[in-house]
């Protein structure tokens, strides 16, 4: 997988409260989701970001709640990829879990600016800012992720599964 | 080499004799915990399996409470989903309003968590009952669903970090300073990944509603869970509760931590945690000219009744000052119904508090408490977020039940000790 997107930058320790107030979670339909995305940061921001792009992020991106909105908000406003110095462990899963493309990759946010384009190589393990010319590697999933993502997403992954073990199945 | 308790709850889940920090392992769980945030969008994917039935009926606890009692109708479409899959699955634990209570404190209280269990829960508190020597840790609604269905779920095996805290308490000083300062030392994403466990002879002091506050705030460092070991004040508070047997593990002698911290307690303050950051701590005296205009008392982390004890000390016979607002909200039914004969509910009243029935509320800006532009909020909650609690300019201190009912009377940050003298 690979693909160029515009970048926006966040800072450190983004937390899944501010990527979706909670005031928003009394629905869980991502397009509802979508129209809010980090408006506590900015309430322009919504409007600005555009199907595509892609957010790169500090230390700790995603940190506080468990709420899937957060992940499900960013994939439904079109955020085609999330690069950051590090992922909180729930947003991790998460996004792994719903198919929202994310690369931990440290030392990313000092190589990205506002604006910036940047090319994702998922399969090449590498990320580059077309706008400087600076890359960095990035370590691949392990392997068991891997298989999540390949299977695109968990509930795929766990249908097989299910249908391996023969648990109570639908009639 | 020895294992941490942590370690050896994996270990003996994972039908494995020995366990290793990063390995991967898949593991059948005791306890599916989800609300009406998380609950719906995991009923949502569960149904995408192709399955009829949860694994195991008495296993899957659903509470609606973070927009209940419904806050508007949209949050009523969402706890009325919880409400029929509970019905349709034949769930043995569903907990209506009026039954129900903020679910790390309702799941202890009704003995529906013990010590050695597995526990998973849509909501990133759920390493709350790390205070009773299990591994609990928070998961998103996805892992739930398809924890649902299976009853297991991968982890890979944390690091673990040791948390000593030595000294004697000093008055006014309870577990949630002592985690409030562990997070300020460590920050946000200090423990990320790991397993924080605390120990040490300051500990032995603490009520279990302080270690729940403890290991409630572990996600707030990053970790992925947070654990005590159990001893005979878990014993007692298990053995009148416990619907299940339970097993009891402890970290062996050699077992190893990635880091060990020592804390003196007794050197300790009531701690703030200042905007915008559970990790931005600071002594309460560095707040005293902070003036406010409400205060929450309640949430998982100090909903208790011995929080309630506290408040309640120091507003007895006082009033809340002119300016503020204060919500008293006692977590669950069962510590209503005891504030209530203890009289302390007459005491928030009469203070000028209000007093609402169990409900995440204000916690996470819902109802029952949103801050509007610039106000400022002393919260005993864990979350001192941007916009956490309304308005993205409004301001959130994070303090214990003391700090906070002292900051309720005198109409800033005060310490108790302001009061109570
Ligand atoms: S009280 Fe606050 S932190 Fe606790 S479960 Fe409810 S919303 Fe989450």
């Amino acid at each position: 997988m690979r693909f160029t997107g515009r970048i926006w930058r966040v800072g450190d320790n983004i937390d899944t409260d501010v990527i979706i107030a909670g005031r928003y979670l009394n629905t869980i339909n991502p397009a509802e989701l979508a129209v809010h995305v980090f408006e506590d940061l900015d309430p322009a921001f919504p409007a600005r970001l555009q199907p595509g792009d892609v957010i790169v992020a500090g230390r700790n991106f995603g940190c506080g709640s468990s709420r899937e909105h957060a992940p499900l908000a960013l994939k439904a406003a079109g955020v085609a990829c999330v690069v950051a110095d590090s992922f909180a462990r729930i947003f991790y899963r998460n996004a792994i879990n719903i198919g929202l493309a994310i690369v931990e990759a440290p030392g990313a946010a000092a190589i990205f600016g506002e604006m910036d384009e940047a090319e994702i190589d998922l399969a090449g393990g590498r990320i580059r800012n077309l706008s400087t010319g600076n890359t960095l590697d990035v370590a691949p999933y392990p392997d068991f992720i891997q298989q999540i993502v390949r299977a695109g997403g968990l509930i795929p992954y766990v249908q097989a599964k299910v249908r391996e073990m023969g648990v109570n199945p639908r009639p | 080499m020895g294992m941490t308790i942590t370690e050896k709850i994996l270990a003996s889940r994972a039908g494995r004799a020995e366990i290793r920090p990063g390995d991967l392992v898949s593991v059948p769980v005791d306890v599916i915990l989800a609300n009406d945030i998380t609950g719906p969008l995991a009923i949502h994917e569960f149904r995408k399996i192709g399955v009829e039935k949860v694994c195991d009926p008495a296993k899957v606890i659903l509470v609606p409470d973070h927009f209940a009692p419904n806050k508007d109708i949209k949050a009523a479409e969402q706890c009325r989903i919880l409400r029929d899959f509970a019905r349709e699955q034949g769930l043995t634990h569903y907990f209506e309003v009026g039954r129900m209570g903020i679910e790390h404190a309702l799941l202890p209280e009704k003995g529906l968590v013990v010590p050695g269990d597995v526990i998973i829960g849509a909501d990133s508190h759920t390493c709350t009952y790390g205070a009773l020597g299990a591994f609990s840790t928070g998961i998103g609604s996805t892992d739930l669903a398809a924890a649902m269905a299976i009853g297991e779920i991968w982890f890979k095996v944390p690091e673990s970090m040791r948390f000593e805290f030595t000294g004697t308490l000093p008055e006014w000083v309870g577990g949630k300073d002592l985690i409030l300062n562990t997070i300020g030392r460590i920050g946000v994403d200090g423990a990320r990944y790991r397993a924080m466990e605390f120990t040490g002879p300051a500990l032995r002091a603490l009520l279990m509603d302080d270690r729940f506050t403890m290991a409630n705030m572990a996600i707030e460092a990053g970790a992925k869970s947070g654990i005590f070991h159990v001893d005979e004040f878990t014993l007692a508070y298990v053995e009148e509760r416990a619907t299940r047997p339970y097993r009891v593990f402890s970290s062996d002698e050699d077992a190893a931590y990635v880091e060990t911290h020592t804390i003196d307690a007794g050197g300790l303050e009531p701690q703030v945690a200042f905007p915008h950051s559970p990790a931005n701590v600071r002594p309460v005296s560095e707040g005293r000219g902070i003036e406010i205009e409400q205060v929450v008392i309640g949430s998982c982390t100090n909903g208790r009744l011995s929080d309630l004890r506290i408040a309640a000390g120091l507003l007895a016979g006082r009033t809340v000052h002119p300016r503020v607002r204060t919500m008293v909200i006692p977590a669950t039914q069962e510590i209503y119904l005891q504030a209530m004969s203890e009289g302390l509910l007459r005491v928030f009243v009469e203070a000028g508090a209000a007093v609402s029935t169990p409900t995440c509320g204000p916690c996470l800006g819902g109802h029952m408490g949103v801050l509007a532009e610039g106000e400022r909020c002393v919260a005993t909650t864990n979350r001192n977020f941007l916009g956490r609690m309304g308005h993205p300019s409004s301001e959130i201190y994070l303090a214990g039940p003391a700090v906070a009912a002292a900051s309720a009377v005198l109409g800033r940050i005060a310490h108790p000790g302001e009061v109570a003298a």
